[in-house]
């Protein structure tokens, strides 16, 4: 199972790092958000998928509570970010009047 | 009882939350965040006493003792960064109160400015590999919004730049966090110290070291500093000031404290990849910095040669030149602010940026040219300023360790710091006054303010070097030795 997720994960950041290098600035910021739940299922794989009880208050072989919290508070880390450059990329749109990164190099007497 | 620890970075964000609900006073928001600054000095200066009389605190929330809770760690290298990163905060703070405009003040100005140092002084104390990311953010996540403050088109594209590459940064952060968790199972700093010290520093763990190397090198600009001129250069003044002085530094703390107490055992392979590193920085940073003829950007490579020089000391990672990088870590706080704020209040007298088009400026404002004067001075490493000292230590660090290459690197570097900044000087300050007094934007009474006590700051700092040393001879010893963090955190369950 976890070569699966581990797998999944590779993928994941295969599609990633193909939105990030293309040059619309709305699938780069779409790659940053996959490239973000690819470590998360990273984390999950590293640590093991276990089937185990409840953490702490269960009976019995518990399962590891660290790694999915780590996630959940790394999930709500990305959707600040994500929605931050969400709104950066408006902006600049708004202003610049383009969301191609190529036309975003600035002049070179500046 | 340690519950003090947690205030400089707590007092930011509670008062942070609360200035959200003040936004049309901006009265009250510039008093209101400058008591905080002021108390995190006091703070951090009481604690640095009790460190020296008690040893390392630490405060365990929530009662879980570690490892299996999260903790902040109060040693002196870190309260001493947390205090001239207050000091950094209050100076730029003022010089915000007579700069930044009036929309922007109601438009939570100063609550990302008090987001952003909690994140700081939060990523300074924490004792957990997790919430040391997780402070990462939280500094990272003020600073994209305090870089396009302003909106103006030339910011609005580098703050894009600037956003996507700490994004994937920070995806390079979690990937290796993952990784350690998975290979050592645990998150506690002094318990994966222990543990690594057990099983021996594995090839598997000095690869897991190479990727956290490969996160605090783009977050401090050790070589991947191709993001930073760009950015440093764009926002408005005083956050250019706290970002010059404060951001790379956090990358530079979190590279002293994991590769002085987690991965300390392959110094062949790690701290000779950051020695290469710091030699390329060098080079590269002191080529940028006689380049360019807009003083932000020289500014900006100066920030870079400044990261170089300060992992020479890591890199041979000998007593002394610890010693000396936690000193000019401290003194690159204070003048970077001080040298960015000045170069800012050129900008607002003059409205140019290249060094070329403004001209005489000594004629009209004396002290803004003398006070620049200085800087160049201390940057450079003349005495008795404050530079003197950590140079003289990293040389003499790296002349133990027997690292010339890297030594030789580091002087010629300060050469060309010494060479771009008087060549501003020259050009800028001296000559034929072109623009008349009447057209210029007069100097306001904040700037001067700011930039006098942060001046004040790098004399005291170079006159005070021998009772600073008690502090620094502490904070170099805890680094260097683990066993004194590890019993600390983990001495008495």
């Amino acid at each position: 199972m976890e070569t699966l997720v581990t797998i999944l994960a590779g993928v994941l950041v295969t599609v990633a790092t193909y939105l990030l290098l293309s040059k619309s600035l709305i699938r780069v910021i779409i790659g940053t958000a996959i490239l973000t739940h690819a470590a998360h299922l990273v984390i999950m794989a590293v640590a093991g998928l276990k089937t185990g009880t409840v953490p702490i208050v269960g009976e019995g072989d518990p399962v590891d509570p660290l790694p999915q919290a780590l996630i959940l508070t790394s999930i709500v880390i990305g959707f600040a970010v994500t929605a931050i450059s969400l709104v950066l990329a408006y902006r600049t749109y708004q202003e610049l009047g383009t969301d191609k990164l190529d036309k975003l190099r600035g002049n070179p007497d500046e | 009882m340690n519950n003090i620890i947690v205030m400089p970075m707590m007092l930011p964000v509670l008062l942070g939350i609360i200035l959200l609900f003040l936004r049309p006073y901006v009265k009250t928001q510039r008093t209101i965040s400058l008591l905080v600054f002021l108390a995190n000095i006091g703070i951090s200066i009481y604690v640095l006493q009790l460190i020296q009389q008690n040893g390392v605190m630490r405060l365990d929330f929530g009662g879980w003792q570690p490892p299996f809770g999260i903790l902040f760690v109060a040693d002196s290298f870190s309260m001493l960064l947390v205090l001239s990163s207050s000091v950094v905060a209050a100076a730029c703070l003022i010089y915000s109160f007579s700069s930044v405009k009036p929309s922007f003040e109601k438009n939570f100005f100063y609550s990302f400015v008090l987001f952003l140092i909690a994140g700081v002084n939060g990523s300074f104390l924490t004792g957990d590999i997790f919430n040391l990311f997780v402070c990462f953010e939280i500094m990272l996540l003020s600073s994209y919004v305090l870089i396009a403050f302003g909106g103006r088109k030339r910011q609005l594209r580098e703050s894009i730049k600037y956003v996507i590459i700490n994004v994937v940064s920070s995806w390079i952060f979690l990937v290796a966090i993952a990784y350690l968790y998975g290979t050592v199972g645990t998150l506690n700093m002094a318990h994966l110290s222990e543990r690594i010290a057990e099983v021996g520093q594995t090839p598997m763990i000095t690869v897991i070291s190479v990727v956290f190397l490969t996160v605090f090198a783009l977050k401090a600009g050790l070589f991947l500093y191709f993001w930073l001129p760009g950015s440093y250069s764009v926002p408005i003044t005083p956050i250019a000031a706290l970002f010059g002085a404060l951001l790379t530094k956090v990358g530079i703390y979190a590279m002293f404290r994991v590769f002085t107490l987690l991965f300390y055992q392959e110094q062949q392979i790690t701290h000779m990849l950051i020695g290469i590193l710091a030699a390329l920085t060098l080079i590269g940073g002191s080529i940028g910095a006689v380049a360019y003829k807009d003083i932000r950007l020289v500014a900006s490579y100066n920030v870079i040669i400044a990261v170089g020089f300060i992992l020479v000391g890591l890199a041979v990672a000998t007593p002394s030149a610890i010693e000396g990088s936690i000193y000019y870590l401290i003194h690159d706080i204070i003048i970077k602010a001080l040298l960015f704020l000045l170069v800012g209040t050129m900008i607002a007298v003059t409205g140019q940026t290249r060094m070329d088009e403004i001209s005489g400026l000594i004629k009209n404002h004396p002290l803004l040219g003398w006070l620049f004067f200085l800087t160049t001075l201390s940057l450079s490493g003349i005495p008795p300023l404050s530079g003197f000292i950590g140079k003289v230590l990293i040389g003499e660090g790296a002349v133990a360790a027997g690292a010339y290459v890297l030594l030789a690197l580091a002087f010629i570097s300060s050469i060309f710091v010494l060479y771009s900044l008087m060549r501003i000087f020259l050009t800028s300050f001296w000559g034929e006054t072109i623009i008349s007094k009447d057209e210029e934007v007069p100097a306001k009474k904040g700037w001067v303010v700011s930039t006098c006590i942060l001046a004040l700051g790098t004399i005291a700092l170079g006159l005070g070097a021998e009772p600073m040393s008690v502090y620094i001879q502490d904070a170099a010893e805890t680094l260097l030795n683990p066993q004194i963090y590890i019993d600390a955190v983990l001495g008495g369950n």
